[in-house]
C-alpha cells in the first residue's frame, strides 16, 4: 500500500469524485444514490483503515507525505501528511461518513444530500492532512459550504437563523485566521528570504518576535475557538446542532468541532509554541469554564438534541484543557477524546434522530417510559450515554482520565475544577435518561417501535468502537504517543516550558 | 491454581456476555441457573487460589498476574492485572461465596418477573465489576470496578423503572456516588503526581516516603470516595432509597459487597493512612457518628427493608470506626460477618415480602413464625448475630471494634456502645413485629385504604391469604447464611494472622485482659438491654408505640428535605439561570446584538450609496482636503 500509491491524495479525491458522480445521476432513484454515495464513502473508509494499519507506530514526523508544488511563485504546495495526531481523526471521518449517508432518513432531495456529504468528507479529510497553510485554509473554508447547505436545506424549523449564525460566526474567525496566515508567511519571508506556506518549515524556523507571535496565535486561536467552540463563543453550536438534520449534527459534533481542537494542536502549539505556553492559563480557564458551564446549562434543556449539543461544549472543554495542559497524558488524552467524542456524541445524535423519526418531537417532556416498549433501543442509548459520562471500560473514560491526570501534574487547580465536571455529566444525562426512558409508558410513547435491523447495523460499529477503545486503547495510544512526544519536545525547544518528569515518564528522565 | 485467578472475574463476565446474547431465549429459570453456575465456578476458583496462597509463607503471600496493558501513556502505565494477597482473596472469597448464594436465591425470588433474564445479566456484570474492584493491582483498575458496581447498582435499583420512585432512586445513587468519585479521582491524580504510578505495590511500598501533608490529602480524598460508596455521612442518603431495587439486590449490593468497597479501599491503603493520624481520627469520627445517626433512624422505620438499610449504614459506620482506630483486621472481620448476617437478614426480609405477597410494612405483619419456619428461624439467627449476642458472629466482630475504639477515644467508644444498644433494640423490634405478636395482616379493604406508606406492587395483599414459606432455592441460601452468621466468629484469630502481611503496622490491643473482659461485659449488657427494651415495648406493650417513634426519626431527621432545600433547589435555580438568562440572554443576546448592530449600521451606510454623482464628488473632495490637511499638519 505504501510507496507508490498517493493514499492521502486519494482520501481527498475519492469523495470529490463520488460527489461528482452523484451529481450526474438522476435524482429519482434514491436507493441507488445512497448506494453510490456509500460506496465512495466506503472506499474512503477502506483507505483510512489501510492507512491506520500501514502507519508505522514507532515512526516520527509525518508519514505518507505527498508534496507537489502547486503555485511556485507563492510557495504554495499540495502537501499532505499524517502523524499520530491526525491519523485517528482521519479514521473517524472515514467511519462516520458512510453511516450518515445510509443511516438517517432523508426526506427530500437525496441526491443533494449525498453529494454535499461527500464533498464535506473531502473537506474534512483535507483539513486533517494539510501541511500547507494555504491548502489548509482552502479546506477549512471548503468545509463550510456543504454544511451551510446541509443545515439550510435539510434542517428543521429555525434552520435559516441557525445557518446564518453558524456561517457568520465561522467567517469572522476565518477572516482573522487568513490575516494571521498571510502575516506569518510574509514575516517568515522577511526573516529568511524564503516564501513558503509549508507548516513544517514555518514551525521549525521560528523567527517571530514574541509579542507578534502572541497576536498571530490569537488570530489563529479566534478561528479555532469558534470552531471548537470554546466558551463564550459557543452559542452558534446549540442552534446549529439542533436545527441540522441528523446526519449534519453527527458530522458537526463528530468531526467539525475537532477541526478547531485539531487546529490548536497542529497550528497553535506547533507554529507558536511560546505564545501558546504564555496563553495556556487563559485557555485552560476557558476550557474549564466550558466543562462546568456546558454541563450546568445542559441540565435544564428541554430539547433532547439541545441537551446533547451542550454536552459537547463540556466535552470539548476537556480537550482544550488537555491541549493547553501540555502534558503527555493530557495531549494524548485530548487527541483520543476527539475520537471518543466523535463516536459517542455522533451515536447520541443518531439515537436522538431515531427518536425524532418515531415521535416527531425532541422535547423531553413529551417522551417517557420508552425502555418498556423498546428495551434494545434503551440499552444502546444507555451504553452510549455511559460512554459519554465517562464510565471506565468505555472509551470516554480513557480520554477524560488522561486529560485530567496529565493536567493535574502540570496545572493542578484547573484539573481539580475540571474533574467536578464528571459529577455534572452524570447528572444531566441520567436525568434526561430517566425522563425519556424510565417511568410508566403511555400515549404515543407506547407505540414507540423497537430498533430496526438497519438501525442496529448503524449503531453496531459505533458501539463496538466505544467498547474496544475503552477496554484496549493501546493500539491507538501507541500511535498517538510519538507524535505528541515530538510536539511537546518542539514546544520545549522553542519556549521556556518544561514538562514535569512524572508526566513524561522514565524515558524522558 | 494461582494462575487461574483471572477466571474469578472472567467467569461472571462470561455469564454476562452469554446472557446478554441469549438470555431472553433461555428465559426463566435457565438464565438464572447459568448466572448462578458462573458464580459457583468463580467461588471454586477463589477457594483454589486461597489454598495456594495458604501454602506460601507469610510475607511471600503475594502473587501478581498481568494480563494486558490498559492505559499506558508517558509516565503512566496501568495494566489489567491482579494482585492476589490475603486481603484481595478474603474479599474475593466472600464476594463469590455470598454472591453465589444470592444468585441462587434470586432464581426463586425473581421467578415470574417479566425481565427475569435481564436481572441476571446485571447481576453477573455486578459480580464481575466487584471482583475487578477487589482483585485489581492498581488504583485505576479498582476504579473501573468501583464505577462498574456503581453502574450496576444504578441498573438494579431502577430495575422496576416503571415506578418513578425506583427510577429516581437509581439516579440518586449514581449521582451521589459520583460526588465521592470526584474524591477518588483526585486522590489518584495526587498519587500519580507523587509516585509516578498508580499500581498498588510500588505506591504502598513507597508510602513511607510521603510527607505528612500529602499522606493526609491522599487519605482524605480516598475517604471522600469511600463516604460515597459506603454511604457515610453526609452522602449516605442514596442507600435507603436504594431499597427500591429487588431484595436480592439489596442483600448483595447494598449490604454485603458493594457498600463495603469503601472499607476495603481504606484497608488496602493502610500504609498511607498510618501516616495521616488526623485523617484517621476524622474517619473514626465520621464512622461513629454515622453508626449512631443511622441507628436512631432505624428505630422508627416501618418498612422491613428500610430498617435493614439504615442498619447497613450504621454497621458500615462501625467498620469506619474500626479503620479510623487503626484496627483494620477488625474492620474486615466485621465486613465479613456483616456480609453473612446482613445478607441473611435481607434475604429473610425478601422471603417475608414474598410470603406476604409484596407487603413491606411491618405494622401489617406479625406471627409469621408459625407460617414461615425456615425464614423465621434463620432470621432469628441473623438478629442475634447483628445484636451482638454471644456467641454469634456479630458479637465477636463488634466487640473488636469497640475495644479498638475504646483505646482510640473514649467518646467514640461510648457512641459505639450506644449504637450497639440501639442496634439490638431496632432489630428486636423488627423480629417481634414480623414474627411474633398477633396477626395484623391486611384485609382486602384495609389494603385499599392504606397505600400511601410503602411502595406496593399491583397485587398487594389478597383476601384471606396465608403467608407461605419460600421455595427451596430461596430457603437453602438462608440456611447456609444462618450457619455462617452463627459461627462466623471463629474466623477472628485466623483472620488476624492471615491479614497480617498486608498491614503496615498490625494493630495491637494494648488493653489489659481485665479491661477487655470488662468491655465485653458492658457491650453484652448493652445488647441485652436493647433486646429487653424492645421486648417490653413491642411484646409486652408497656409503652405506646408512638412515643418511641417520633416523627423526626420516622422522617430520618428530615435530611432529604434539607438537602432538597440547600442543594437541589439552589442548584436547579442556578442551572435555570445559566441556561435561560446567562446563555440565552447575556451571551447569545450579545451575539445577536452584534448582528443587529451590524445590520443597522449597514442600513444606515446604504443611504450613502445614493447613486448621485455629485454626492460622491463631494465626498472625494472632502477626503482630498482632509488628506492634504493631514500632510500639511505633519510637515509643519
Amino acid at each position: 500500500m505504501s510507496g507508490s500509491l498517493p493514499i492521502l491524495t486519494l482520501l481527498v479525491l475519492v469523495p470529490v469524485l463520488g460527489a461528482g458522480v452523484v451529481a450526474l445521476m438522476p435524482r429519482d432513484n434514491e436507493r441507488l444514490l445512497k448506494l453510490v454515495g456509500v460506496t465512495f464513502a466506503g472506499v474512503s473508509l477502506a483507505l483510512a483503515v489501510a492507512l491506520m494499519f500501514d502507519y508505522r507506530a514507532t515512526g516520527t514526523g509525518f508519514q505518507f507525505v505527498s508534496d507537489h508544488v502547486w503555485i511556485r511563485s507563492f510557495g504554495i504546495s499540495w502537501k499532505l501528511g499524517v502523524d499520530g495526531i491526525s491519523l485517528f481523526l482521519i479514521g473517524l471521518t472515514g467511519v462516520l461518513f458512510p453511516l450518515v449517508i445510509v443511516g438517517p432518513a432523508v426526506h427530500k432531495d437525496v441526491k443533494g444530500y449525498v453529494a454535499w456529504m461527500l464533498l464535506l468528507e473531502a473537506g474534512c479529510m483535507g483539513v486533517f492532512m494539510s501541511l500547507d497553510l494555504f491548502l489548509f485554509f482552502l479546506f477549512w473554508e471548503l468545509v463550510l459550504i456543504p454544511m451551510y447547505f446541509l443545515i439550510g436545506g435539510w434542517g428543521y424549523d429555525r434552520r435559516i437563523y441557525a445557518t446564518l449564525k453558524f456561517f457568520l460566526y465561522t467567517m469572522v474567525g476565518s477572516a482573522l485566521m487568513l490575516v494571521g496566515i498571510l502575516t506569518v508567511v510574509f514575516l517568515h519571508q522577511r526573516a529568511t528570504g524564503h516564501l513558503t506556506f509549508d507548516v513544517v518549515t514555518l514551525a521549525n524556523e521560528q523567527s517571530l518576535a514574541s509579542s507578534t507571535a502572541r497576536w498571530l496565535f490569537l488570530a489563529f486561536a479566534a478561528s479555532f475557538a469558534i470552531k471548537v467552540p470554546i466558551f463564550p463563543v459557543h452559542t452558534w453550536l446549540p442552534d446549529a446542532h439542533t436545527e441540522a438534520p441528523t446526519g449534519g449534527s453527527v458530522i458537526l459534533a463528530g468531526i467539525m468541532l475537532k477541526l478547531g481542537t485539531y487546529g490548536f494542536l497542529r497550528f497553535g502549539l506547533y507554529l507558536f509554541p511560546q505564545a501558546a505556553v504564555d496563553m495556556a492559563p487563559l485557555f485552560l480557564t476557558l476550557g474549564t469554564i466550558g466543562i462546568i458551564y456546558g454541563a450546568v446549562v445542559a441540565i435544564m434543556q428541554k430539547d433532547l438534541k439541545r441537551l446533547v449539543a451542550y454536552s459537547s461544549v463540556a466535552h470539548l472543554g476537556f480537550i482544550v484543557v488537555g491541549t493547553f495542559g501540555l502534558s503527555q497524558q493530557g495531549l494524548e488524552g485530548g487527541v483520543l477524546q476527539m475520537v471518543n467524542h466523535g463516536l459517542s456524541t455522533g451515536a447520541l445524535f443518531f439515537l436522538v434522530g431515531m427518536i425524532y423519526e418515531r415521535r416527531h418531537t425532541r422535547l423531553i417532556a413529551e417522551l417517557g417510559g420508552i425502555q418498556r416498549v423498546a428495551p434494545v433501543f434503551a440499552g444502546v442509548f444507555m451504553l452510549v450515554m455511559l460512554s459519554s459520562i465517562g464510565l471506565p471500560g468505555l472509551n470516554g473514560f480513557v480520554g477524560e482520565f488522561l486529560v485530567l491526570i496529565g493536567t493535574f501534574v502540570t496545572h493542578r487547580w484547573w484539573a481539580v475544577v475540571a474533574t467536578a465536571g464528571v459529577i455534572l455529566a452524570a447528572l444531566y444525562l441520567l436525568w434526561a435518561y430517566q425522563r425519556v426512558f424510565h417511568g410508566p409508558v403511555s400515549g404515543e410513547n407506547a407505540t414507540f417501535s423497537e430498533m430496526t435491523m438497519r438501525e442496529r447495523a448503524i449503531m453496531a460499529p459505533l458501539v463496538a468502537l466505544i467498547v474496544l477503545l475503552g477496554v484496549y486503547p493501546k493500539p491507538v495510544l501507541d500511535r498517538i504517543a510519538p507524535s505528541v512526544r515530538e510536539l511537546i519536545a518542539h514546544v520545549q525547544e522553542h519556549s521556556d516550558y518544561r514538562q514535569p518528569a512524572v508526566a513524561a515518564g522514565a524515558a524522558e528522565r | 491454581m494461582m494462575h487461574a485467578v483471572w477466571l474469578i472475574p472472567a467467569l461472571p463476565l462470561t455469564g454476562f456476555l452469554i446472557l446478554l446474547a441469549t438470555g431472553r431465549r433461555m428465559g426463566d429459570p435457565k438464565a438464572g441457573y447459568v448466572a448462578t453456575a458462573m458464580m459457583v465456578g468463580a467461588f471454586v476458583v477463589a477457594v483454589g487460589v486461597f489454598f495456594d496462597l495458604m501454602g506460601l509463607h507469610g510475607e511471600e503471600r503475594r502473587f501478581q498476574q498481568d494480563l494486558f496493558s490498559w492505559i499506558s501513556v508517558g509516565g503512566l502505565d496501568v495494566h489489567v492485572g491482579f494482585l492476589v494477597d490475603p486481603l484481595s482473596v478474603t474479599m474475593a472469597l466472600f464476594v463469590t461465596g455470598v454472591g453465589a448464594l444470592i444468585h441462587l436465591y434470586s432464581v426463586g425470588y425473581m421467578h415470574g418477573d417479566e425481565r427475569y433474564p435481564t436481572f441476571f445479566v446485571y447481576l453477573n456484570l455486578f459480580a464481575f465489576s466487584m471482583l475487578m474492584l477487589v482483585l485489581s493491582d492498581s488504583f485505576l483498575l479498582t476504579f473501573l470496578g468501583w464505577e462498574g458496581v456503581g453502574a450496576c447498582s444504578y441498573f438494579l435499583i431502577s430495575f422496576w423503572f416503571e415506578r418513578p420512585s425506583a427510577a429516581t432512586a437509581g439516579k440518586k445513587a449514581f449521582v451521589t456516588n459520583r460526588v465521592g468519585d470526584f474524591g477518588f479521582m483526585l486522590a489518584m491524580f495526587l498519587i500519580f503526581a507523587t509516585f509516578g504510578s498508580l499500581n498498588y505495590v510500588p505506591v504502598l511500598e513507597g508510602a513511607h516516603e510521603l510527607t505528612h501533608v500529602t499522606a493526609t490529602a491522599i487519605a482524605l480524598l480516598l475517604f471522600v470516595g469511600a463516604v460515597g460508596k459506603s454511604a457515610q455521612l453526609p452522602l449516605y442518603v442514596w442507600l435507603p432509597d436504594a431499597m427500591e431495587g429487588p431484595t436480592p439486590v439489596s442483600a448483595l449490593i447494598h449490604a454485603a459487597t458493594m457498600v463495603t468497597a469503601g472499607v476495603f479501599l481504606m484497608v488496602r491503603v493502610n500504609p498511607i493512612l498510618n501516616l495521616a493520624p488526623g485523617a484517621l481520627t476524622l474517619i473514626a469520627t465520621i464512622g461513629a457518628l454515622t453508626a449512631f445517626f443511622a441507628a436512631t433512624i432505624a428505630c422508627a422505620q416501618n418498612d422491613i427493608k428500610k430498617v435493614l438499610a439504615y442498619s447497613t449504614v450504621s454497621q458500615l459506620g462501625y467498620m469506619f470506626l474500626a479503620v479510623g482506630s487503626g484496627a483494620y483486621v477488625a474492620a474486615i472481620f466485621h465486613m465479613v460477618t456483616h456480609a453473612f448476617f446482613k445478607a441473611l437478614l435481607f434475604l429473610g426480609a425478601g422471603s417475608v415480602i414474598h410470603g406476604m405477597h409484596d407487603e413491606q410494612d411491618m405494622k401489617y405483619m406479625g406471627a409469621l413464625r408459625k407460617w414461615m419456619p425456615i425464614t423465621s428461624g434463620t432470621f432469628i439467627v441473623g438478629w442475634l448475630a447483628i445484636a451482638g449476642v454471644p456467641p454469634f458472629s456479630g458479637f465477636w466482630s463488634k466487640d473488636d471494634i469497640l475495644l479498638a475504639a475504646f483505646e482510640k477515644n473514649k467518646a467514640l467508644w461510648f457512641i459505639g456502645l450506644l449504637t450497639a444498644l440501639m442496634t439490638a433494640y431496632y432489630m428486636s423490634r423488627q423480629v417481634f413485629l414480623v414474627f411474633y405478636g398477633g396477626e395484623r395482616w391486611k384485609k382486602p379493604e384495609a389494603a385499599e385504604a392504606h397505600g400511601e406508606d410503602v411502595a406496593h406492587d399491583a397485587h398487594g395483599a389478597h383476601g384471606d391469604f396465608k403467608p407461605h414459606e419460600s421455595p427451596p432455592t430461596m430457603a437453602f441460601p438462608l440456611v447456609v447464611l444462618a450457619g455462617l452468621a452463627a459461627v462466623g466468629g471463629i474466623l477472628k484469630s485466623p483472620l488476624e494472622r492471615w491479614l497480617e502481611p498486608v498491614l503496615a503496622h498490625p494493630h495491637e490491643f494494648a488493653s489489659s485482659s481485665s479491661t477487655k473482659l470488662g468491655l465485653i461485659v458492658v457491650t453484652t449488657v448493652g445488647a441485652l438491654s436493647g433486646i429487653g427494651l424492645a421486648y417490653s415495648i413491642w411484646l409486652r406493650n408497656r409503652v405506646r408505640a408512638e412515643t418511641v417513634e417520633p416523627e423526626v426519626l420516622r422522617h430520618a431527621w428530615y435530611v432529604d428535605a434539607l438537602y432538597q432545600k440547600i442543594v437541589e433547589a439552589p442548584g436547579r435555580a442556578l442551572a435555570n439561570f445559566s441556561a435561560f438568562v446567562v446563555d440565552a440572554k447575556v451571551i447569545d443576546g450579545t451575539v445577536n446584538g452584534v448582528g443587529a448592530l451590524v445590520r443597522a449600521g449597514g442600513t444606515r451606510l446604504r443611504t450613502v450609496q445614493s447613486g448621485f454623482v455629485r454626492n460622491y464628488a463631494l465626498a472625494v473632495a472632502v477626503g482630498a482636503v482632509a488628506i492634504l490637511a493631514y500632510a500639511v499638519a505633519r510637515s509643519a
